[in-house]
C-alpha cells in the first residue's frame, strides 16, 4: 500500500495557513490568493490521483479495501482500547469527499480572486479557506470518531470565523455567533454520544468489523464491542447513536436546529458555496453515513426517525424557500431541504435478511445519499457562485433589485439554468440521477415516504425557477441597472469568476450519464458494486411532476408584471407573511436564549452570587468587626472602669466560693 | 547541594540583587536574567526528568533530598519531584518569565513583592513534606495582598483584604488538617510518601479520623482552587490585582489548590475521599455550571475571566474527585491549559486596559482594526478556552470527560454530562465577549487613536499562544509526563477502596 502522499493533502492547506496567517501582512493581495489556490490546486491534484488509483484497484470480491496508511495515537486515554487516534483513512465515501471537497475548494479559491478582488482583508481570508479546507478534509479521513469530533470542531470555528469575515457589520457579528452557539449545543450531543459509544463498546475506532488494512507501522483499530452495549441495555447503541446525529443534524441544519444557517449568509459568497452548501453542511450526513453499520444493525428503528425528521426539514424549508425575496437566503433554504434529502435516504435504509445486516437492496438509500451529496455540492456550489456574481453586479441581494439580469449575464444565466434544471430533477442533468434513487429508496420503505418526498420535490422545482425567473426574468429593475452601467460597473463578471461556473457545470452535466459504470459501482452500502437501474415508473412520475412545478412557475413568474403572484400573495397574507419569517422560528430562539437563559438562569445567578454568597461572607466580616467593636469599650483605659470591673470580679468570685 | 533547591535559590539570589540594585534597567535586567533562569531551569528538569525515567528511574519522586528542620516536630526541608510537579514547576517557570514581561514598567518594591511570590510557588511544587509544602504556602499568600493593596486598580484593599482573609482562613483549616493527618498518621514524619507508604499502603489514619481531617483539608486547598461557595475572593481579587498579579494567581497560585487537594488531602486520606466524595463532587458540578452562567452576563473583562476561571478551575476539582487515571491526567492537564490561557487572557486585558482605561465591555467596540495584534491574540485566548482543537483546552478538557464517564457509577456519569454542558455555556459567554469589544465599529473616539502593542508587550503574549498550541498539537508529550505522576497516586487510592 502506497498511499503516502496523502499526508500531504493535510499539510498543504497547514502550510499555506500559516504562511497567510502569520505573514499575510506583508504579501500582496496577488500573492496570497496564489499561494493559497496553489496550495489547494496540489491537493486537488493529489485527491484525484488518489482517487484514480483507489478506484482503479479493486479488490478480489469486488469490493474496495478499506486503506489506513497513517494512524497513531495522538492522545492516550489510558483506558483500554480508547484512545485519540489521528490518521487517514481511505475508503469509497471518504475518496469521494476528497473530489468533493477538494474540487469545490479549489473553485472557490480561484471564483475568490474576482469576488474578493481589493477587499481589506484579502489575506485573513485565504488563510482561513487553507484552514477550513484541511479541517475538512480531516474529518473526511478520520480513522475513529474522536478525530472526526476533532475536526467537527475546527470546521465549525471557520465557519464561525468567515462568516463573521466583515466583522464591522452587526448582522454577520450576530450570525456568526449563532452559528457557533447554534452548532456548539448539536456538539454537546455529539460529545456525550462519543462518551456513551466508548463506555460501552469500549473504541472509538471506525474499525466496525476489523477488516481495514493498516500500513505498516500503523496503530490498529479495535472494533468497537456492540454486544458489551448490547447486553447493557437494548436502548444504549440507538441512544448513543442518536446522540450523535444531533450532532450531525446541527451541522446539516436538521430541523430545529437549522436556524443559524440562512444567517450564515452574512458571510461572502464564495464561504456560502464552499462552506454553507457544498461541503461543512453535509458533515452531518457524512457522519450518519460513516456511523452507518452500527446504525443498521443496532438501531434501524432509530434510523427511520432520521428520515421523519429529515422529510419534516425538507417539506418545511421547501416552504420558507417560496417566500424568501433575498436570493442567498432562498440558496439556504434550497440546501437545507437538500441535505434533508440526503438524511431521509439514509433513514430509509432497512436492515437485509437475516445473515447479512447491510445488503444493496436494503440499503440502497445509502447510495443515493451519497449520489446526491456528490452532485448537490457542484450545482449548489454552481448555484452559489452565481448568486455571488449576481450580487457583484448589482450590489444587493434583493430579488427586487434584479429581473432581467438575462441580457447582461448570459454565462452566468447559462449556468445557473443547468444548475437549476439538475437540483428539479430533469434529465440528463446529475440532480435527476441522485434525485431518483432516493425517490426509489423512499418508496421502497414506504408509498408515503415516497409521495411526500416526490411531493418536495415538486415544491423544489418550484421555488427554484421562482428564483430563476426573479432573477433573469420578470420585473427588470431598469432604475437601478440604468445608474450601475453608468458607473461602469455592470454586466457579466470577470472570467476569473465565470471558469469555476462552467468547470463546475461540466460536472453536473456529464455526472449522471458519462460516468464508466454508474455511481453505485463506486460507493454503495456493502462496497459490492450496485448497478443502478431507473426504476421508470418513479423516474416518470417525478420528471411530469417536476415539469409541471416548472410550467406552473413560468406562468406565474416569467412576465414582467406577476398578477398571479399578487393575487395569491393577497388571498393568504398569512401564509405569506408567516413562511417569510420563517415561522417565527427565530423570534422562539431569541426568547428562549434572552427571555430564558440570560434573563432567567444567568442573571439570577450571578446575582445569588453577588448578594447571597458573597454577603454571607461580608456578613461574616461584619459580623467580626461588629463582635470586635461592641468589645472594644471593655478596652478603655480608664483605671477607675478597671478598678470597679476588678471589684465586681472579686465580688463574684467570693459569692461563688461561698456558694 | 540538590539541584532542585535552585528552583528556591534562583528567587532568593535575585531578591538579594533587586535590593541591592539602583535604577530601573538594572532592575528589569535582574528580573529578565532571574526569570529567565527559572524557565530555563524548568525547561532543563523536564528534560532530565523524562531521560531518567526513560532510562529506568522508578522512584516515586525523584531527586529527593531530605534537611531536618525542626526535629521535635520531624519537619523536614524535604524535595522531590514526579510528574505532576515537574508539569506544575513548568508551568510556574512560563508564567513567572512571561509576568516579568507584563510587568516591565513596575517599581522595584512591586518586583520584590513579585519574586517573593514566586518563590513560594517554586517552593510549594518542590517539597514533599507537608509542614514546608504549608510554609510555602503561606509565603506566595503574603505577598498578594501588598501587590493588591498597592498596586492593584478599583476598590483594591477591599479585594486585597477579602481575599487574603478568605486565603487564610482556609489556610487556618488547612494547618489543623495538616497537623491532623501528622498525629492520625502516628506523628513520625511529615512527608508525604512516607506517610503514605509507612504501613505498607494501608493508611495509617483511622477512618472516623480522617472524616474530620479530610473535609479540612479539602476545604483548606478547595478555597484557593476556587471550590463553591468558597470562589467570591476571585472575582474581586482578580478584578482589583496588578495584570502580573492576575497571570500569576489564577495561572499558578490557583493551581495550589488542585495539586494539594490531589497529593496530600485525597492521597493520604483515600478512604475518606472515597466516602466524601459525592458532596465535593456535587459542589465542583455547581462550580463548572455556575461559573460559566455568571460568566454570561459580567460586564468586567476581568470579571469574565474570573467567573470562567472558577468554571475552569472547577473542572480541575471535579476530574480529580472521579478518582482514576484518565480523569486525573486530565486535571493535570486542565491546570497546565487553564494556567496558560488565564494567564494569557489576564495579560491581554490588562494591556486593553492600559489603552483604553475601562474594561466594561459596554464602552469598548471595533478594537480589532485598532489594535489588531492584541485583538488576535485575545480571539486566540477565547477560542482557547471554548475548546478549539489545537489548543490546549480541548485536550484537557476531552481527557476530563473520557474519564470521568468512565465512572462506573451512574450518578457520577450524569454528573460529566452536566459538565460536558459547560462547553455551550463557555461559547456564548467568550462569543458574547468578543463580539462585543472587538467586532463591530469603534464608536469611542477615544479610542481611536490608540495604538497597538509594543515589542516588550508583544514577547510574552507570543510565548503564552506558542505554550497553548505546544500542548493542543502534540498532547502526547504533556499527557505522558503527566500520566507518570498521577499513576502511582490513583493507585494508592483505588487500592483504599478495595
Amino acid at each position: 500500500m502506497d498511499y503516502q502522499y496523502t499526508l500531504l493533502i493535510l499539510c498543504l492547506p497547514i502550510v499555506s495557513f500559516l504562511i497567510l496567517g502569520l505573514a499575510g501582512k506583508w504579501l500582496s493581495h496577488r500573492v496570497a490568493g496564489l499561494i493559497g489556490t496553489l496550495s489547494i490546486g496540489a491537493v486537488a491534484v493529489l485527491s484525484y490521483y488518489t482517487a484514480f488509483a483507489y478506484f482503479g484497484a479493486r479488490g478480489a470480491d469486488g469490493a474496495f479495501a478499506t486503506l489506513v496508511p497513517y494512524n497513531f495515537e495522538w492522545l492516550p486515554f489510558y483506558i483500554g482500547n480508547l484512545h485519540f487516534d489521528m490518521g487517514i483513512m481511505l475508503d469509497p465515501i471518504s475518496v469521494m469527499m476528497l473530489i468533493v471537497i477538494s474540487t469545490v475548494s479549489l473553485m472557490v479559491h480561484i471564483y475568490s480572486f474576482g469576488y474578493m478582488h481589493g477587499e481589506r482583508g484579502f489575506q485573513r481570508y485565504y488563510a482561513f479557506l487553507s484552514l477550513f479546507t484541511m479541517s475538512m478534509l480531516g474529518l473526511v479521513v478520520a480513522t475513529n470518531i474522536f478525530q472526526m469530533y476533532m475536526f467537527w470542531e475546527l470546521v465549525g470555528v471557520c465557519s464561525y470565523l468567515l462568516i463573521g469575515f466583515y466583522f464591522t457589520e452587526n448582522p454577520a457579528i450576530a450570525a456568526s455567533k449563532k452559528a457557533f452557539i447554534v452548532t456548539r449545543f448539536a456538539d454537546l450531543g455529539f460529545l456525550v454520544g462519543i462518551l456513551v459509544f466508548g463506555y460501552y463498546t469500549g473504541s472509538f475506532s471506525f474499525d466496525f468489523t476489523e477488516s481495514f488494512t493498516y500500513a505498516a507501522g500503523a496503530l490498529h483499530g479495535v472494533a468497537p464491542d456492540a454486544s458489551k452495549a448490547v447486553a447493557a441495555g437494548g436502548f444504549i447503541l440507538p441512544t448513543a447513536l442518536f446522540l450523535m446525529f444531533i450532532g450531525g443534524a446541527g451541522k446539516s441544519a436538521m430541523f430545529p436546529l437549522h436556524i443559524w444557517l440562512p444567517d450564515a449568509m452574512e458571510g461572502p459568497t464564495p464561504v456560502s458555496a464552499l462552506i454553507h452548501a457544498a461541503t461543512m453542511v453535509v458533515a452531518g450526513v457524512f457522519q450518519v453515513a460513516r456511523m452507518f453499520p452500527m446504525w443498521i444493525q443496532y438501531a434501524p428503528e432509530t434510523l427511520h426517525y432520521v428520515a421523519w425528521i429529515g422529510a419534516f426539514t425538507a417539506f418545511y424549508a421547501a416552504a420558507v424557500a417560496m417566500a424568501q425575496s433575498d436570493i442567498k437566503r432562498v440558496l439556504a433554504f434550497s440546501t437545507i431541504s437538500q441535505i434533508a434529502f440526503m438524511m431521509v435516504a439514509l433513514g430509509v435504509c432497512m436492515p437485509g435478511h437475516e445473515g447479512a445486516v447491510i445488503d444493496n437492496h436494503g440499503s440502497l438509500g445509502y447510495m443515493a445519499s451519497m449520489y446526491h451529496l456528490f452532485t448537490h455540492a457542484m450545482f449548489k456550489a454552481t448555484l452559489f457562485l452565481c448568486a455571488g456574481c449576481i450580487i457583484h453586479a448589482v450590489h444587493s441581494n434583493e430579488m427586487s433589485a434584479m429581473g432581467g439580469m438575462r441580457k447582461y449575464m448570459p454565462v452566468t444565466h447559462i449556468t445557473f439554468l443547468i444548475a437549476t434544471l439538475a437540483i428539479s430533477g430533469i434529465p440528463p442533468f446529475s440532480g435527476f440521477f441522485s434525485k431518483d434513487e432516493i425517490l426509489a429508496a423512499s418508496f421502497a420503505y414506504s408509498p408515503v415516504m415516497g409521495w411526500v418526498m416526490t411531493a418536495i420535490a415538486a415544491m423544489t422545482a418550484f421555488y427554484m425557477f421562482r428564483l430563476y425567473y426573479g432573477i433573469f426574468w420578470g420585473t427588470e429593475n431598469k432604475e437601478l441597472h440604468e445608474e450601475l452601467k453608468a458607473h461602469g460597473h455592470f454586466g457579466e463578471a470577470p472570467a476569473v469568476m465565470t471558469l469555476p461556473l462552467v468547470l463546475l457545470t461540466l460536472f453536473t452535466v456529464f455526472m449522471g450519464w458519462t460516468l464508466p459504470g454508474t455511481f453505485g459501482s463506486y460507493v454503495s452500502a456493502t462496497g459490492q458494486p450496485y448497478e443502478i437501474h431507473l426504476d421508470l415508473q418513479i423516474a416518470v412520475t417525478s420528471v411530469v411532476i417536476a415539469c409541471v412545478s416548472i410550467a406552473l412557475a413560468t406562468w406565474i413568474y416569467v412576465r414582467s408584471s406577476q398578477p398571479v403572484a399578487e393575487r395569491m400573495k393577497a388571498a393568504m397574507p398569512r401564509l405569506h407573511e408567516w413562511a417569510y419569517r420563517r415561522f417565527y422560528l427565530d423570534e422562539v430562539y431569541q426568547f428562549v436564549t434572552h427571555r430564558i437563559i440570560f434573563a432567567l438562569i444567568s442573571t439570577p445567578i450571578a446575582w445569588f452570587d453577588r448578594h447571597i454568597v458573597d454577603g454571607a461572607l461580608n456578613g461574616l466580616a461584619s459580623g467580626a468587626n461588629y463582635i470586635g467593636e461592641s468589645i472594644r469599650p471593655l478596652q478603655s483605659g480608664r483605671l477607675q472602669q478597671y478598678a470597679y470591673v476588678f471589684l465586681m470580679g472579686i465580688v463574684i468570685v467570693f459569692f461563688i466560693m461561698i456558694i | 547541594m540538590n539541584f532542585l533547591s535552585i528552583f528556591v535559590l534562583i528567587p532568593l539570589v535575585m531578591l538579594l540583587a533587586l535590593w541591592l540594585v539602583k535604577g530601573q534597567n538594572a532592575i528589569r535586567a535582574v528580573m529578565a536574567v532571574g526569570s529567565t533562569a527559572l524557565l530555563g531551569l524548568a525547561v532543563y528538569l523536564t528534560v532530565i526528568f523524562l531521560s531518567d525515567r526513560a532510562a529506568g528511574a522508578d522512584a516515586p519522586m525523584l531527586y529527593t533530598a531530605s534537611f531536618d528542620w525542626f526535629t521535635p516536630l520531624h519537619i523536614k526541608y524535604s524535595v522531590g519531584v514526579d510528574g505532576i510537579s515537574v508539569a506544575m514547576l513548568l508551568l510556574s517557570g512560563v508564567i513567572v518569565f512571561t509576568g516579568t514581561f507584563v510587568s516591565w514598567d513596575m517599581c522595584k518594591e512591586y518586583f520584590l513583592w513579585f519574586t517573593l511570590l514566586s518563590l513560594g510557588v517554586f517552593g510549594f511544587f518542590i517539597s514533599v513534606d507537608m509542614f514546608t509544602m504549608f510554609m510555602f504556602y503561606e509565603v506566595a499568600l503574603i505577598p498578594m495582598y501588598l501587590l493588591i493593596g498597592v498596586w492593584g486598580t478599583g476598590k483594591k484593599e477591599y479585594s486585597a483584604m477579602k481575599l487574603t482573609l478568605m486565603l487564610m482562613g482556609g489556610s487556618a483549616f488547612l494547618m489543623c488538617g495538616i497537623f491532623g493527618i501528622f498525629y492520625g498518621s502516628g506523628g513520625q514524619t511529615m512527608n508525604i510518601i512516607e506517610i503514605a507508604t509507612q504501613t505498607g499502603g494501608a493508611t495509617a489514619i483511622a477512618l472516623p479520623e480522617q472524616l474530620v481531617w479530610f473535609p479540612m483539608t479539602f476545604v483548606g486547598f478547595g478555597v484557593l482552587g476556587a471550590l463553591f461557595p468558597f470562589h467570591t475572593w476571585s472575582p474581586d481579587g482578580h478584578a482589583s490585582a496588578p495584570t502580573a498579579v492576575s497571570m500569576l494567581h489564577a495561572g499558578v497560585l490557583m493551581k495550589l489548590g488542585g495539586y494539594g487537594c490531589f497529593r496530600i488531602a485525597m492521597y493520604l486520606m483515600p478512604e475518606a475521599a472515597h466516602e466524601l466524595a459525592w458532596i465535593f463532587l456535587i459542589l465542583t458540578g455547581i462550580s463548572v455550571v455556575y461559573g460559566a452562567f455568571s460568566a454570561c452576563v459580567q460586564t468586567d473583562l476581568k470579571y469574565i475571566n474570573a467567573y470562567s476561571s472558577v468554571s475552569h478551575c472547577g473542572l480541575v476539582l471535579f476530574a480529580l474527585l472521579m478518582m482514576n487515571e484518565t480523569a486525573g491526567t486530565g486535571a493535570i492537564i486542565q491546570m497546565l491549559s487553564h494556567g496558560l490561557m488565564t494567564a494569557l487572557f489576564f495579560a491581554l486585558i490588562g494591556m486593553i486596559y492600559g489603552r483604553t482605561h475601562t474594561r466594561d465591555i459596554r464602552e469598548m467596540s471595533g478594537l480589532m482594526r485598532i489594535m489588531p495584534f492584541l485583538a488576535v491574540g485575545y480571539v486566540i485566548a477565547g477560542l482557547g478556552n471554548l475548546g478549539l482543537p489545537g489548543l490546549s483546552g480541548f485536550v484537557a478538557e476531552m481527557t476530563i470527560f473520557v474519564g470521568s464517564f468512565q465512572h462506573e457509577d451512574t450518578f457520577h456519569r450524569v454528573f460529566t454530562i452536566l459538565a460536558c454542558s459547560s462547553i455551550v455555556t463557555t461559547a456564548v459567554y467568550i462569543l458574547r465577549m468578543i463580539g462585543k469589544i472587538l467586532y463591530g465599529k469603534c464608536t469611542n473616539e477615544h479610542h481611536l487613536a490608540l495604538t497597538d502593542a509594543t515589542a516588550v508587550e508583544r514577547f510574552p503574549v507570543i510565548v503564552l499562544i506558542c505554550c497553548i498550541a505546544a500542548i493542543g498539537l502534540a498532547p502526547f508529550f504533556v499527557s505522558g509526563l503527566v500520566n507518570d505522576g498521577v499513576v502511582p497516586i490513583v493507585k494508592h487510592i483505588l487500592a483504599a477502596a478495595v
